[in-house]
């Protein structure tokens, strides 16, 4: 759904059947990708293909943007020019440094794009920059951790459990909630056993990412039922919204609630998670989201 | 608009489709030339050639054949290569599909030796060669109780019936559980028994009398062949069918999920059918979920049986099974052990002049569509330039017969769009059509204004049939006229006896 950032979905920049039917499945945002997914034959037919389609379809129920190809190979000043005139709401930036990042956001400028950048950490050094990356521009709206080449680049086998990106998992969360933009999950990538997917979903969950990458439409679900508010949630933070109305009524400045001080941390988690709720309909006894 | 000639040569007088229960008035089934048998007269004949040299096979002959062995049919090629030894022509061929295994009927039809061909389905090389006007006389494109019906009627006279028996004992009786061809039902098969002169059982697992089960009796059967081999079990059944994992497919099937959950026909002892392709047992996934979670149980699912209805079977989600062909190992091995999972006829499951088919009692049914246009007229049975690559089967006579029909289909395919003005070729009339889903939307058929209202409560996607095809040529683009020769190749008859529709070869 536009305006939430749940689900990032991958789809091939070059494959005609999938640019045509990306927003069909419900994914929040979704990724047109001109890097892994394109041979380098096919670079060239993927801009092109992507440039027609976005002058054919609006996309409208869904964010887009575009994994163009990393700033050390010769494509990226190929793609920048491109991506800049499709009308995606964003770009990613694959095997980002805090250099790449500058570089790409001059590179903006001087095309006055409004183009916001997403960044993905993939490599043990960007790990250890993720905050500086975060930061690095003004631009900056999100980090994608990339499990696959992360683990590779850290010499370890990649599991279903997925113990060995625990620790990245929650660095880049901790980086990106400290620059307030959002953090995403790298995808489930076995399309075949899908056993682990919710698991999978559930973890990155719980190591403070607010969004997961995906690279089969059929993971949208799975990973929408995962971030959705629980109903217990949703009637907390009904319930802290409703007594800081109350408060603000009688002129009160700070409140609380079932003996609890609610401060500003909790009205904003509050507010965040009744947004999304009332967003996606969910449906909570004694929940009024028009009240 | 539509040509459709008042008389065709081959076929005779046209009478053209003047709506699905137009014609229901009394009718007469034909009473059949049998020939007795005395005790201690054997049925036995030693091959397919020792057949014909007793019974000679003659100029004008009507011959038939049932599809349960699908693309792993041997018995049909069998058949015509022995007939090659004899000068006949003039042969008509009543078969309930041909697949591609039949290529070898090209050359029949090249000949002129075999000029007319009745058909509920038929794809490959005989499909292409009749579609190019290789066949002296059209083909008649018939439904399965269509088929039936012309049968039962004396429309259509059969000869000889061959009948592929995966199990058969030497005095005729006959199943399609056992043996190493095994299909499960025979469904097409019966009406050919029961109205055919000479009724020839081709097996190559003769047991010993009686057979058990009894599908097909002896009373019905004049002969019984036994060769080395009626078929090729790969080509007959899949070991399973599988629910797509195309994700389209699955937001479609989502889609006429949620349809049927808020149509009002999903309750207590509701009945159900739908296909063996991927997203119609998607649909069935999403349904059963929906029936486990209401804790509502159906009285029956019908038609071609799977795995996928074998298992709801067995969860006590339906009361029975109606099934009139087996589409894999599941659902073979659930008929022999279940007696809850029912054989069905051809002529009970959708023969609209009998008294009440299956179809009757159908609330639900989920069939596809090759093209539906703005009128819900649905085509199964040409692609867009003409070419045959299919037929009804089922598709009307369900169509006809429930009372929510549900096409799912994708609003384009490849570069082809699916929801279009006007179809190529008219296989189900639109007035049995209700509903269609595609990926970017659901329309329901104007007549239905109560269920517009229900789904529109709800918030699903609808939009007019129109408005469908406006979003599909945005994609696709206006699709070119495609012109037509004059000479007709194919008539598509409804399961009434009518003709909906004529078929045209594409000019050059």
């Amino acid at each position: 759904m536009r305006g939430l950032q749940r689900s990032f979905l991958f789809v091939p920049g070059n494959n005609p059947g999938m640019v045509q039917t990306a927003d069909l499945f419900e994914s929040d945002v979704v990724i047109f990708d001109l890097e892994d997914a394109v041979a380098p034959s096919e670079k060239d037919s993927a801009r092109i293909l992507l440039s027609e389609a976005f002058k054919r379809f609006n996309y409208q129920n869904c964010e887009t943007m575009v994994r163009v190809n990393s700033a050390d190979t010769h494509y990226f000043d190929k793609d920048i020019p491109v991506v800049a005139t499709l009308g995606v709401d964003y770009i990613l930036l694959p095997k980002a440094t805090v250099e790449d990042i500058k570089r790409l956001e001059a590179y903006l400028d001087k095309l006055e794009s409004p183009l916001g950048i997403f960044a993905i950490i993939e490599s043990s050094i960007a790990l250890e920059k993720a905050f500086d990356i975060a930061t690095a521009s003004v631009r900056m709206r999100g980090l994608l951790l990339g499990g696959e080449d992360l683990t590779a680049d850290l010499g370890v086998v990649r599991t279903k459990e997925g113990l060995e990106i625990q620790y990245a998992r929650n660095r880049v969360a901790v980086a990106c909630k400290a620059a307030g933009i959002v953090a995403i999950d790298t995808p489930y990538t076995d399309v075949v056993d899908e056993s682990y997917l919710v698991t999978d979903i559930e973890e990155g969950k719980r190591f403070a990412m607010m969004a997961k990458a995906s690279i089969s439409p059929r993971h949208i679900d799975s990973i929408h039922s995962v971030y959705a508010p629980s109903e217990k949630e949703v009637v907390y933070a009904y319930r802290v919204l409703s007594a800081m109305k109350q408060a603000q009524a009688k002129g009160l400045g700070v409140f609380s609630l079932d003996g609890k001080m609610i401060d500003s941390p909790i009205v904003k988690r509050a507010e965040r998670i009744f947004a999304l709720a009332k967003k996606i309909g969910l449906q909570v006894t004694g929940v009024e989201y028009d009240a | 608009m539509r040509k459709i000639p008042n008389y065709i040569e081959g076929y005779g007088k046209v009478t053209p489709f003047s709506g699905a229960f137009s014609d229901m008035g009394a009718k007469k089934v034909i009473g059949v030339e049998i020939t007795p048998k005395a005790p201690g007269e054997s049925k036995l004949v030693a091959s397919i050639e020792e057949f014909f040299k007793k019974y000679p096979p003659f100029d004008g002959m009507t011959l038939s054949f049932h599809h349960h062995l699908r693309n792993g049919d041997s018995v049909l090629n069998a058949v015509f290569s022995e007939l090659e030894k004899y000068p006949v022509k003039e042969i008509t061929l009543v078969a309930s599909s041909l697949f591609p295994v039949h290529a070898p009927l090209v050359k029949w039809i090249e000949q002129e030796r075999l000029v007319k061909i009745y058909t509920n389905y038929m794809s490959g090389p005989v499909a292409k060669a009749v579609s190019q006007g290789k066949l002296k006389y059209p083909v008649v494109m018939q439904t399965h109780g269509g088929r039936a019906r012309a049968i039962e009627v004396g429309e259509i006279t059969i000869d000889f019936a061959f009948i592929a028996s995966p199990s058969c004992d030497a005095y005729g009786n006959i199943n399609g559980v056992n043996g190493k061809s095994a299909c499960g039902a025979l469904g097409y098969a019966h009406v050919d028994a029961e109205y055919g002169r000479h009724v020839v059982a081709i097996t190559d697992n003769l047991v010993s009398y009686p057979n058990t089960p009894i599908e097909i009796f002896q009373h019905r059967v004049d002969s019984v062949i036994v060769v080395e081999s009626i078929g090729n079990p790969a080509g007959i059944v899949s070991g399973t069918t599988k629910i797509t994992k195309d994700p389209l497919g699955l937001k479609i099937a989502k889609m006429a999920a949620k349809v049927i959950e808020h149509s009002g026909y999903l309750k207590e002892g509701f009945s159900f059918q739908t296909g063996a392709g991927g997203t119609s047992l998607a649909v069935a996934k999403e349904v059963k979920e929906l029936m486990l979670s209401k804790g509502i149980k159906g009285s029956f699912a019908s038609g071609g049986i799977t795995g996928y209805m074998v298992d709801m079977l067995r969860m006590g989600l339906f009361q029975t099974l109606f099934d009139v062909q087996c589409f894999d190992l599941d659902a073979i091995n659930s008929m022999k052990e279940n007696p809850a999972h029912q054989r069905m006829s051809a002529s009970l499951y959708g023969n609209p002049h009998c008294k009440g088919a299956i179809v009757n009692n159908l609330d639900i049914v989920i069939l596809g569509a090759t093209e539906i246009d703005t009128q819900f007229n649905v085509n199964v049975t040409t692609a867009s330039n003409g070419m045959i690559m299919g037929g009804s089967g089922g598709h009307s006579d369900t169509a006809a017969g429930a009372k929510l029909t549900i096409i799912v289909t994708n609003l384009i395919k490849a570069r082809l769009p699916i929801v279009k003005e006007c179809v190529t070729t008219i296989t189900t009339p639109g007035e049995s059509v209700d509903v269609v889903v595609t990926e970017r939307g659901i329309a329901v058929n104007p007549k239905h204004s109560e269920l517009i209202e229900k789904l529109k409560k709800v918030g699903l996607p609808l939009f007019t049939i129109e408005e469908l095809k406006d979003m599909a040529y945005a994609i696709s683009g206006k699709p070119a006229r495609v012109d037509f020769e004059e000479r007709v190749v194919g008539i598509v008859e409804y399961r009434d006896g009518s003709v909906i529709d004529v078929i045209y070869p594409m000019k050059g």
